[in-house]
């Protein structure tokens, strides 16, 4: 052992130890704030009270909030998965007229148009709908833009499912539908799994449309609440706003973990993988 | 019970490549046949268009007696193994093998029956619950041979059935498959590449080249007289020596040439390589290497001069322009 | 079922045919239609009127051509805006995240599986954490008095986010997205051959130099695919809204805060979508470089 290699393993550990203090000492917070009797913009060791759980549970808002959040989700979490699947599939599988160009514009859409640079256009054209406070109108919104994506990391899972499981299916005498529900979904299923999750943890975390079309804080998800909290009435609301980024953060995390755990984030699909 | 017939069976690609070239054809009934060719050279796509698979650009297919050209894969009545056997990895083994049935809206109780009797007759009994992922190769490959035998098809066909199972594997596994196709007495056409597997498992054999049959006959036909330079070059585990000799090219296999005193070619031993019981010797004959085959411990010394010859019934002829066979 | 043709040769290997493809594929593109390509397009024209969200000019708004562009380039608001823009996506994208996501990639490969875990773990935790929850998280490191920076630097006193405001969100901005450069690094390493690198270790070369001439050269695709995607991801970002809301005194005003407080808080929506337009053209100068790119390695 000489000398520079204890030096190097030295080094390199302060730098292992950086990283990780760099990454894991903002999210204390998260850990800390929920539960201390004076909580601040600050960490300290908590004392361990539940009276802000209590506090927030009381807000008027604060659960509407997190059940606005999971209607926004649910409902655009599912529309651009089911849409995405079957219009992967079929791109996937049938040379439709202009497939080509049609996937190169869907790429180039997914990135060009973000929410941010089309936010005045969406806003006046749900503004003169009279979609302004709609929840559904906010969450179609939402689909429409992360649809592009899905069907595109969906098709990239289509493509890897072998097409000798259709065509065996078919010389058995499945019908379309038949191959699609015995084989192709099942078959497919990580990777919708994985746009399903892609999606739900999108919308969950959405701050810009739910803040620009849900004027109404009665209709706002979580992210909007969370933000209102900060403002209102003058002063941020600390009793609240800890243990309520909390729990609005559990499902993102749970899902991280499911994913994780079951997945891997790496992704598999036929026997011969 | 039917047999295959093709008529001016054309099958033409988006990109002009006609993979399969107006080609007639007649399966037997009950005949294991074997369509054999290089790479790219149609036989799999004129197995898939059989199947339906692949849309006819032009001809007929008939199964039995009836046109089968424009119906769907699923109102044929045939059965395919995929080369990779295209088992579903999210069913059993049961359930895939029950799969046909369960299409045709056969009650559960009907498909766990024949799951259960198919697999048992080839011995994959004791493995009806597990996954596809979970079996050997060999299991894998039966097990996609149980599904196709339980759809009760009329003609089975197989799509290089033994090319992903390993060398020791295969040679069981090609025993196996001839014992099953003899019992069920089922048309069955597969394809492969392998010539040693076509000669040995099939009753008759169609060598392909871009999409045309080249040659038509039973193994020992094709084998013994391959119809023109192509198939002669393609059949047989050592190449067939082919010599230009004039307008003609003589060819002669290396297992019927041997040392004579007087004889067709005369050389140099220039290379030995042992084959096991026997050895490939290559003579350097002037411009021409020639190969033949002599048993375990006959082998000349690299460098000696070495006269062959072959009876002369064992001797072809071929056009030197067409490459078809003269005599 | 359906038509009696089978698929054309290959080409349809579910039987679906065109028709029921067209079918399945017609929801989806309907609704990327009006809520992404319509919007798109409609900026273009209210970039060109002076539409306002309210007052005479919202009830009877007027085509005042390029007016609008003209001005923004005159407006020091908004060329401070692109600088700002920019001098964010380059510390905190090109040079931040970039860096830091390679280094983690190629320092996680040595380090002991557990160690490893918790690391990628708690990168991808800030990466997939909602955005206003990570803005209190911050709050809390950067806040005066209480926060834990300054408490860490004994100057308790520093108010981060009003002194030093694009610092501020440069470092937020690596802290948040490195997990995606982490995972396209980590995953184009693995595809580096392990019998190259083996041969430059048989070969004595140190690990600056492996990293430049065997690493490298397989990775020079993923650098420049991350880096742009990280860049347009990081110009669109709406987060520094929720740190800083562009003050002080516009100090940390980025694009897409700027187009939100001309739009909804000064009731601009003509003159908001024509630097909405100049956004897009920016992104779509991006995303024509990166499709070029995706094109030529297939």
């Amino acid at each position: 052992m000489s000398p520079l290699w204890v030096v190097r393993r030295i080094g390199f550990s302060v730098l292992v130890a950086v990283v990780l203090a760099f990454f894991a000492v903002p999210m204390l917070w998260l850990a800390s704030a929920p539960f201390d009797s004076k909580p601040g913009l600050g960490l300290r060791w908590p004392d361990w009270t539940f009276a802000n759980v209590v506090a927030t549970f009381g807000h008027p808002y604060a659960l509407t909030s997190l059940l606005n959040s999971l209607v926004l989700c649910v409902v655009a979490t599912v529309v651009t998965t089911v849409l995405a699947a079957l219009a992967a599939y079929a791109l996937s599988r049938v040379r439709i007229p202009g497939r080509d160009l049609l996937l190169y514009l869907l790429l180039l859409l997914s990135s060009v148009v973000t929410g941010t640079a089309a936010m005045v256009p969406i806003f006046v054209m749900m503004l003169q709908l009279g979609l302004i406070n709609s929840q559904f109108g906010t969450a179609l919104v939402i689909a429409g833009g992360m649809l592009p994506a899905a069907i595109f990391i969906l098709k990239d899972f289509m493509d890897a499912v072998p097409r000798s499981y259709e065509e065996s299916a078919r010389v058995f005498g499945a019908s379309p539908r038949q191959v699609l529900g015995h084989v192709v979904l099942p078959v497919a299923r990580p990777g919708v799994a994985t746009i399903f999750v892609w999606a739900f943890v999108n919308a969950w975390g959405n701050f810009l449309l739910p803040f620009l079309l849900l004027r109404d804080v009665g209709r706002q998800p979580a992210a909007v609440l969370l933000r209102t909290l900060y403002d209102e009435g003058g002063s941020a609301n600390l009793t609240v706003i800890p243990v309520f980024s909390l729990l609005y953060s559990i499902p993102v995390v749970v899902l991280y973990l499911f994913v994780n755990k079951r997945y891997g984030f790496r992704f598999h699909g036929g026997i011969k993988s | 019970m039917a047999g295959i017939t093709a008529e001016g069976l054309s099958t033409v690609y988006p990109n002009g490549v006609r993979a399969v070239d107006a080609l007639d054809l007649e399966v037997a009934d009950g005949e294991l046949f074997a369509l054999l060719g290089p790479s790219g050279c149609g036989k799999t796509t004129l197995l898939r268009t059989i199947a339906g698979l692949e849309a006819a650009s032009g001809g007929v297919v008939r199964i039995g007696s009836r046109d089968v050209t424009r119906l769907q894969p699923g109102d044929r009545r045939v059965a395919m193994v995929f080369q990779d056997y295209a088992l579903f990895p999210h069913m059993t083994v049961a359930e895939n093998i029950a799969y046909p049935l369960r299409v045709r809206g056969a009650a559960k109780s009907v498909q766990r029956e024949t799951a259960v009797r198919t697999a048992g007759g080839l011995s994959l009994g004791e493995l009806l619950d597990r996954r596809p992922g979970q079996l050997s190769g060999g299991q894998q490959q039966r097990a996609a041979l149980a599904r196709a035998v339980a759809a009760s098809a009329e003609v089975l066909l197989l799509d290089e059935p033994l090319s992903n199972l390993d060398a020791r594997l295969r040679l069981e596994a090609r025993t196996f498959l001839k014992k099953l196709q003899r019992e069920l007495a089922l048309t069955t056409v597969f394809v492969t590449h392998d010539q040693a597997e076509a000669l040995a498992l099939a009753d008759r054999i169609a060598v392909m080249d871009s999409g045309r049959i080249r040659q038509l006959g039973t193994p020992r036909e094709v084998f013994q007289r391959p119809a023109d330079t192509f198939v002669a070059n393609f059949i047989g585990s050592t190449p067939m020596n082919l010599v230009p000799r004039g307008a003609e090219v003589i060819g002669v296999r290396p297992e019927y040439l041997s040392p004579a005193a007087d004889g067709l070619f005369t050389g140099t031993v220039s290379v030995v390589e042992n084959l096991g019981v026997t050895s490939l010797v290559t003579l350097d004959c002037g411009e021409d290497q020639i190969g033949y085959v002599v048993p375990e411990d006959d082998e000349p010394r690299v460098g000696a001069t070495v006269t062959v010859d072959a009876p002369p019934a064992r001797v072809l002829r071929y056009d030197k322009e067409t490459g078809l066979l003269v005599r | 079922m359906g038509s009696s043709r089978p698929g054309g040769a290959g080409l349809d290997s579910a039987g679906l045919g065109v028709r029921r493809a067209i079918g399945f594929v017609a929801p989806a593109l309907l609704l990327i239609a009006v809520f992404l390509v319509f919007p798109a397009l409609w900026t273009l024209y209210i970039g060109i009127t002076n539409y306002q969200l309210t007052g005479p000019a919202a009830a009877n708004p007027r085509v005042v051509g390029l007016d609008n562009v003209v001005e923004a380039v005159r407006d020091p608001l908004f060329t401070n805006s692109v600088w700002l823009t920019a001098l964010f996506v380059l510390g905190s994208a090109v040079i931040g995240q970039n860096a830091l996501g390679f280094g983690l990639a190629w320092l996680l490969r040595t380090v002991r599986p557990g160690l490893r875990r918790t690391i990628e773990g708690l990168v991808l935790l800030s990466w997939i954490l909602p955005g206003t929850v990570v803005a209190y998280l911050w709050f809390a490191v950067l806040s005066r008095d209480t926060g834990t920076l300054g408490l860490l630097l004994g100057s308790p006193q520093t108010a981060w986010l009003v002194q030093y405001p694009m610092t501020s969100l440069i470092i937020f901005n690596v802290w948040r997205g490195t997990a995606f450069s982490m995972l396209l690094y980590s995953s184009a390493l693995a595809a580096v051959p392990p019998s190259q690198l083996e041969t430059a270790r048989l070969a004595g070369a140190s690990g600056r130099q492996t990293v430049r001439d065997v690493v490298f050269p397989h990775i020079r695709g993923h650098v420049l695919t991350n880096t742009l995607l990280i860049s347009l991801w990081t110009a669109n970002d709406f987060t520094p809204f929720l740190l800083t809301a562009g003050g002080p005194n516009h100090r940390s005003e980025v694009l897409p805060v700027l187009i939100y407080r001309q739009a909804l808080e000064s009731g601009q929506l003509g003159y908001a979508s024509a630097m909405s337009l100049l956004l897009l053209v920016g992104n779509l100068a991006i995303a024509l470089v990166y499709l070029r790119l995706l094109r030529r390695r297939a």
